[in-house]
Parts: C-alpha cells; structure tokens; sequence
C-alpha cells in the first residue's frame, strides 16, 4: 500500500524496503556494500579459525592435533577464503559504498547486476566450507592448486573448482560495475585526473580482475577436465606440461597480488591527506604510479617459479621486471610521507592503522625486494620467509588498510562514532601480535623451513612457539573489532557530516549517515586533485 | 634491529628448545651457497638502510609536524625535482643489486663441466638416487620412526631430517643433478648448499653443487606433494674422495648382494615377512599399517574385493597403478619383481585377508608382459 502512495507521489523517492527482502532483493549500492563488508568479516573469521588451527598443530613439533591431510587442507582453504572470500570482497564492498558518494553517482551504474554479484558469494563460501565435510574432505592442494597433485584429490577439489568459478563470475561482474560506474556516472566537474584516487585504485584493480579472473578460470577448468574428462594438460605421459599450470595460475596469481593492494593504496590516499589536514602529495604521479603497477603486474609472474628451472634468460627477466616494481611502489610510499610531512597530524584510529600499513606493508615490500633476486629467492622460495613476506603484504597492508577505511568512514556509513579508545587498543594489539607472529617467520625461512608442512625439525621449535603465541593474541584482538563495531551501530554517539577536520572529498559534503538514496540529482562541482571539493552546487538525497 | 633484540629477549624467555635458534641462512658449504649468503647479506644491508632512513623520516614528521605541537599544515603538494630524485635514486640501487644476482644467476645456472651426474627422483613421499656414472642407485626414506611423530616415543636430534640411506657425494668435484618426478611435483632443497630445484613428473631438470668440506647437510621437499610432504628429507653427506672411492666400492658390493634371483620359489612366510617391509615402506602413508586406508581418499585394502579375490587384477593395479585414482602409483617401475611378489603376498595374507595365495616374482614378470 504505502509503495503505491510512494510512486504516485515523489517517482523517485523509495522507501527503505524492510525485513529480509530489503537485503535479498537488495539493489541500493548502500545496502549491498554492507552486504558484502559483513560477509568478508565473516570469511575473515573463519579463514582466521581456520590458520589459528594451523598455528595450534604447530606450536610444537610432532603431530598434537590434526593428521597431515587435514592440515594440508586448513592451509589450502585459508588461503582460499582469506584472499577470494575475505579481502577481495572488503574492497568490493567499499567500493560499492563509497565510489557513488566520492563521484557524486546516484549508485552502481548496474543495480540489479550488483545484487547478483554478492549473491554469488554466500552459495561459493558454502561449498568451500563444506568440502570439509564430503569423503577425502576439502582440497588440500595449496591455495595454488598446482597440478598434478590437484589431480589427485576427492570431490572437495571439484567444490573449490566450483567455488572459483562462482567467485571468479562474482568479482567479474563487480569489476564491471565498478568501471562502468567511474567512467560514466561522474557528476559534472568531477573530471578523471581530478578524481579521487581511491576511484582511481579501484578502477585500475577492477580492469586487473576482468583481465586475469578467466585466466584462473581456465587454470581450475583445465585441472576439473583432467580429473574427470580424460584431457592430458598437465599429465606428462599425455603429452601435458605440469609446469603450464603454473604459468598459467601466475599469470592471474601476480595481478591478483595487485588487485589486494591497489585498493588499499587508494584509501590510504584518503586517510594520510585528512589526518595531515593536507594535500595528498603527488597525486598526478600516484595515478601513475598505480597504473604502471597495474600494467608491470602483468610482466613478472614467473618470479613465483624461480625454482621450477627455467632457462637463464628468463630468470634475468623476471628478476629484473620484479625489481622495477620496486620503483612506483617505493614512489607511492615516498608521496604518503611527504604528505604527512610539515603537516598537523592527529592520530586517529584510521590514522593509526595507516601508519601502521606504510611501515609494514614497506618492511613487506622491502623482503619482496630481497625475493626477487632470483639468486637469493633459491634459498627462500616455498620457505617461511614466504609466508612472512606476504603476510607483511596482505595482513599488514591490505588488512590494515580495511580497518583504517573501516574506521575511517563508519560514521558516514552509520551515522554514530565508533569507540575511538577501543579502536586505539584494537590498533596497538594488533600491530604488536602481527609482529610477533609474522616476524619470526623471516628467521625460520632463511634457516630453513619449508612452508606448508605439519610438523618440522627441532630447531624450528622456539621461532613457531612465538608465531603461534601472537597469532592466537592478534586473533583473540579482532574481537575488540567486531565488539566495537557492534555496540557503536547501536549505542554510538551520533556523528556530525564531517567528522574530521581534514576530510575534503565529496562524500562529507552530504549528511550524516549518507542519505539511502544520495545524489538522486546530480550535484555540479569544483573539484581539485584526489577528489577535493571546492564547491558543489544542487545534487538532491532523498 | 629493535625486533631482533626484541626476539632474542623472548628466546631467553622461552628457552625451552635445546638448540639455539638460527636467524640467518645456514653456514654455506659451496660457492653458490656463499654467493647466496653475501647477497643476500648484501640486500638486507640495503633494504634495512632504506628502512631506516624512511621510517626514520617518517617518525620525524610524526613526533615534529603534529597538531598538538601547534602546528599548521603547509599545503604544498608537489615538487617535480625531489620526484625525480626518489624515482630515479631507487632505480640505480636496483640497478646496483642487479649486477651481483645476475652474475649468480648466470652461475647457478651453468651446469655443464661435470665430474660426475646423479639423478634424482621425486616420489611420493622418498627420493630415489641413481648414480648414473656408476649404475646402481637406492631409495631414501625418511628414518624417524612413527613413534615419534605420533609423541610416543622421545624426538631423536635430527628429527624428521633424517633417512635409511643418504645421499653420498665426494667433495671437490662437480656433482650434476638430474631431477625428475614420478608423480606431482617435489622440490629438492639443500640449504647449506645453496640448491633447490623443482623435480617434475615427465620432465629432466638439472642443477649444480661443489661442495667443499666434508660433513651431513640435511634439507627437505619443499614443494607441496601432498599428505607427507612434511616427511621426505634429503641427507646429504660429503665425503673426501678417497673416502668416497671406499663407500662407493662397498655400496655397489651392498648392491649387488641384495639383488634377487627373478626365478627362486618362495615360501609364503618369507615372503609374507619380506613383503612386510616393502609395505612399511612404500604403502603405508595412504592405506595405513591396519590396511583400512583413509576413507574418502585411499582406499582400504583389509577385506577388499581385489585383494581377497581377483589375484591378476590385484597384480595389475600395484604394477600399473590406477585409472580412477591417481594417488596410486605404478609401482612396476620403483620395485623388483620379488618385491612386488612379496608385498602383494603380504597383502593378501594380512589383517583379515587369510586367502593364503603366494605371488611368485615370476608371477610378477609374466604380469609385466615381456616388459622389464
């Protein structure tokens, strides 16, 4: 009844729609980033289980808990969910929050096909959680699903095949919202090279996962045809190449290392300006600096085979193109210090957690360096320097980066203030245990212990007590997160529009929380670099 | 460096290991090795001293340009000459660390000029050593007992980095590896050496080692080949060449001892009795000493249908490995004819399966079809 008042009066003002409709028929970009935050919390903390039962076996030597194949597949789907169902989705889901607001869009350019997009994810989690429970349990292949030992597994390996598939559709179809959105629905004024540069992060990623997402695709298809349909890609005696399969995977893996940091360097382009109360520095060469990352991630793939054998020649190459990309990411951590520099810095949580991100995504980014030295990455590959380098990279950096941009515009998106003295203690334990479980790792890669095994020599012994200690503090801290979260929803003092002093892009010009439908009308701007508003004229909410 | 002082107090607190932990590569024992461990000294050199000067900037701003301190911000937001400067800076650097890896790139990589050639064959879960010059070779196996791994029984020193049978090499000579697979893929990884190279089913990789000085160097698999990959180390033990020349006269006497007359009869409990071994060695990891194997992923062979009944199939499936499963090798080519008699025998005389057959070698031979 009240819809039909609704559409005879005011054709562009819906109401909220209710209950459980609101969120399975949801086409409001608002609703469906929420969607997708709360689902990639809730992959978070199960992937996070899932490595706290990885660090729980490893805590001594000898099998205390878990046989091998399970451990194998502990390992295989935590990296699984915490990359495909954890931050992938985050960053999807903010963009689907924010990038309207940041550009002045009245939403995603495709409403309905956004909805679908999310709703591909709950069906993918499921078959990844439950192949844990069909006969030979879940893949346990490595997140890599090198073949053939992916050959070999049980049906579980065919759910994660279906899962990458639904997932891999999912972020596709995201992606195309996400470019479609940026360069068509920009308010006027907003021109590219002044827009801001998380739209520009996410627009660059989104053009990484349409490009590489069928290459993986076609990696697992490949390996799902040789298990079942009698195809030799990567059986030798067939004629096949088990090697294809990683150039093949590498060719996706490597973007899709970029596709979880590039959003990340986008928010932390937001946070260090506001909280500095100045310009981002360098923005012209920040766009640049992303989009060449983008384009050499697609030149060094092969830096993850080092030790497969290839020919001289090729090692020189991927050794040499990897370090380039030392060249623009070292620019984008030189530009965040600049900005901060002869700034009037508060610290805020999201500041915190900004700073926290630049130091150790650099201390991550520096051993990335070290990696790419074929020579050296000999003695590293497969070993637990690895593991620290990309947890320096994909915890400290990409999961840092959530948290700040958590933090950083929950009062926009809800409208109350969270806790900022248990947003302070969330920070400080989670940098704390993050070093201590992480940092360790270095030591036991470079003295020799392989990653992905159950149990090891003795002299490991001291190095994975710590690990396991800090691992299971930083887990029991991102429930200080979801605490805090929860009560400030609720019982959070109420936010003004704009919440910090230096905030100036588009997104605290409107009220607070962010109107269900913003930006009905298109507002005129006058934007400077990364997004600042200088004036903005009409652009009606409802 | 705050954090390796920050460990080392957390070590003492928690000195419960009895070995020190190591925080750097191990003690290099060939020239790549050496290669390896001064560029990469080399590198962390560099990286920490671009750590420091960064975050030591960084933590400037932080404690000076706050807004407590009273300060305003100065809204300048570029500045072409020092852009160029941390561009162009970097990439020197990289260029300087990039002359020294090359040239170890290029060493690691010239494998010709041999003194002697080894082939190494990944499986799951041992290696297997030929010694091409000299004809004979052997299967390593992981040597700590299950008892251990389980904390039944005390962790011996070398736990889990030790094997029945070695790799032996003389020092001062250049020992070629040739590295293949018989199933996925395995990685051969020797720290102190300076050597890790994938061994790959249906492909010949190869790479390099001198070592230097006598000793045991003990590393792993290090790629991820399925349920105990945690369970093949590699033991290396060097020897000077004298020594070497006697361990190798021995070992090919050893050798030829143990081979087997294909065409000798045997009685059912010697061979239940040596096919007990072969089983502990090869079969176990998937179908468990109980023979129930792990429902959903290894069949069990205890009461099974072709182990109880159909001896030519049975024959066929340890030979030739499986259509429908993969995980099951084609033994043929890893053991004798009389071991594959004997585990066969064994199998079908085990646990329940009281069928009293006896597999002769010939058995096995004639199964083979006229193949060796």
């Amino acid at each position: 009844m009240a819809t039909v008042t609704d559409t005879q009066h005011a054709p562009h003002s819906h109401g909220k729609p209710s209950g459980l409709s609101r969120w399975l028929t949801a086409t409001n970009h608002k609703d469906i980033g929420t969607l997708y935050l709360w689902f990639s919390f809730a992959m978070f903390l199960s992937g996070g289980v899932m490595a706290l039962c990885i660090r729980a076996e490893l805590f001594h030597p000898g099998l205390q808990f878990f046989q091998p194949e399970l451990f194998n597949q502990f390992t295989t789907l935590h990296g699984l969910i915490m990359v495909f169902g954890a931050i992938m989705p985050a960053f999807t889901g903010l963009a689907n929050w924010l990038l309207p607001l940041m550009i002045g869009a009245p939403d995603m350019a495709f409403a309905r096909m956004n909805n679908w997009s999310f709703w591909l994810l709950p069906p993918a989690a499921l078959l990844l959680l439950a192949s844990f429970a069909v006969p030979g349990g879940a893949a346990a292949a490595g997140w890599t699903l090198y073949a053939p030992l992916s050959t070999q597994m049980g049906m579980g390996m065919d759910m994660t095949i279906f899962a990458i598939h639904i997932m891999g559709i999912s972020s596709i179809m995201g992606s195309i919202n996400i470019i479609v959105t940026i360069l068509n629905l920009r308010a006027p004024g907003m021109t590219l090279m002044k827009m801001p540069m998380f739209a520009w992060a996410t627009l660059i990623t989104a053009y990484l996962i349409i490009a590489v997402m069928p290459v993986l695709a076609g990696a697992v298809t490949m390996v799902l045809t040789d298990r079942h349909f009698g195809t030799h890609f990567f059986n030798a005696a067939g004629g096949g190449d088990p090697i294809l399969y990683q150039h093949v995977f590498w060719f996706f893996g490597h973007p899709e290392v970029y596709i979880m940091a590039l959003p990340a360097f986008g928010i932390i382009s937001h946070v260090i300006p506001t909280f500095a109360r100045k310009p981002l520095f360098g923005y012209t060469s920040m766009v640049y600096a992303t989009s060449s990352i983008g384009i050499l991630s697609f030149m060094v793939w092969a830096h993850h085979m080092f030790a497969t054998g290839m020919p001289a020649t090729a090692q020189l190459f991927f050794m040499y193109a990897t370090m380039l990309i030392a060249v623009p990411t070292g620019v984008k951590v030189f530009n965040w210090i600049a900005t901060m520099w002869e700034g009037s810095m508060t610290f805020e949580t999201p500041m915190l957690f900004a700073i926290g991100f630049i130091m150790l995504f650099t201390i991550g980014g520096l051993s990335g360096v070290t990696l790419s030295v074929a020579a050296v990455d000999i003695a590293l590959h497969a070993s637990y320097y690895v593991v620290a380098h990309f947890h320096y990279v994909l915890v400290a950096g990409a999961l840092f980066s959530l948290f700040a941009a958590i933090y950083y515009w929950f009062p926009k998106m809800t409208g109350k203030m969270y806790n900022e003295r248990l947003g302070k203690v969330h920070f400080w334990w989670s940098l704390i245990w993050f070093n201590v479980t992480f940092f360790p790792m270095h030591f036991l890669g470079l003295a020799g212990m392989p990653r992905r095994i159950p149990d090891y020599a003795l002299q490991f012994t001291t190095f994975n007590e710590i690990a396991s200690v800090g691992a299971f503090f930083f887990g029991l801290g991102q429930l200080i997160f979801l605490y805090n979260m929860l009560v400030s929803i609720r019982r959070g003092e109420p936010a003004p529009q704009k919440p910090w002093e230096g905030a100036d892009t588009l997104e605290w010009q409107i009220p607070t929380p962010a109107p269900y439908h913003s930006f009905a009308e298109a507002p005129e701007l006058e934007v400077a670099e990364n997004g600042a508003i200088r004036a903005m004229k009409g652009g009606k909410h409802h | 460096m705050s954090f390796l002082r920050f460990f080392t107090v957390m070590l003492g607190m928690l000195a419960t290991s009895a070995e020190a932990a190591e925080v750097n590569l191990q003690s290099p024992v060939t020239s790549i090795a050496r290669d390896i461990y001064g560029l990469h000294t080399l590198l962390l050199i560099i990286t920490g001293t671009i750590a420091l000067v960064v975050f030591g900037v960084m933590f400037y701003a932080i404690i000076r340009h706050r807004k407590v301190a009273g300060r305003t911000a100065k809204l300048f937001h570029e500045n072409t000459t020092v852009e160029v400067i941390w561009t162009v800076v970097p990439f020197l650097i990289l260029v300087g660390m990039a002359w020294p890896a090359t040239r170890t790139v290029l060493a690691q990589k010239s494998t010709r000029g041999e003194d002697m050639t080894i082939k190494v064959t990944g499986y799951q879960w041992k290696w297997r050593y030929d010694y091409l010059d000299d004809n004979f070779g052997f299967v390593s196996h992981l040597a700590t007992p299950q008892s251990a791994i389980q904390g039944v029984s005390a962790k011996p020193v070398n736990y889990l980095l030790e094997v029945d049978e070695p790799l032996v090499v003389p020092t001062g000579k250049k020992v070629r590896l040739l590295l293949t697979a018989n199933d996925v893929i395995h990685s051969w990884w020797m720290p102190a050496l300076g050597v890790k190279q994938d061994a790959i089913p249906g492909f010949v990789r190869d790479t390099w080692f001198k070592v230097d000085t006598p000793g045991t160097y003990r590393g792993q698999c290090s790629e991820l080949c399925g349920k105990d990959h945690g369970y093949m180390p590699i033991v290396v033990i060097a020897k000077s060449p004298a020594d070497y020349d006697k361990w190798l006269a021995d070992k090919k006497k050893a050798v030829a001892a143990m081979a087997d007359d294909p065409n000798k009869i045997w009685k059912l409990e010697d061979l239940k009795a040596r096919g007990e071994k072969v089983y502990q060695q090869n079969c176990v990891p998937c179908h468990q000493a109980t023979g129930k194997g792990i429902p959903g992923s290894f069949p069990a062979l205890d009461g099974s249908k072709i182990v109880t009944t159909d001896k030519a199939a049975h024959i066929h499936i340890v030979l030739n490995g499986s259509q429908k499963n993969p995980a099951m090798a084609a033994w043929g080519k890893q053991l004798s004819d009389t071991d594959i008699a004997a585990v066969i025998t064994y199998e079908r005389n085990a646990w329940s399966n009281h069928t009293g057959d006896v597999i002769q070698p010939k058995d096995v031979k004639a199964a083979r079809g006229g193949k060796v």
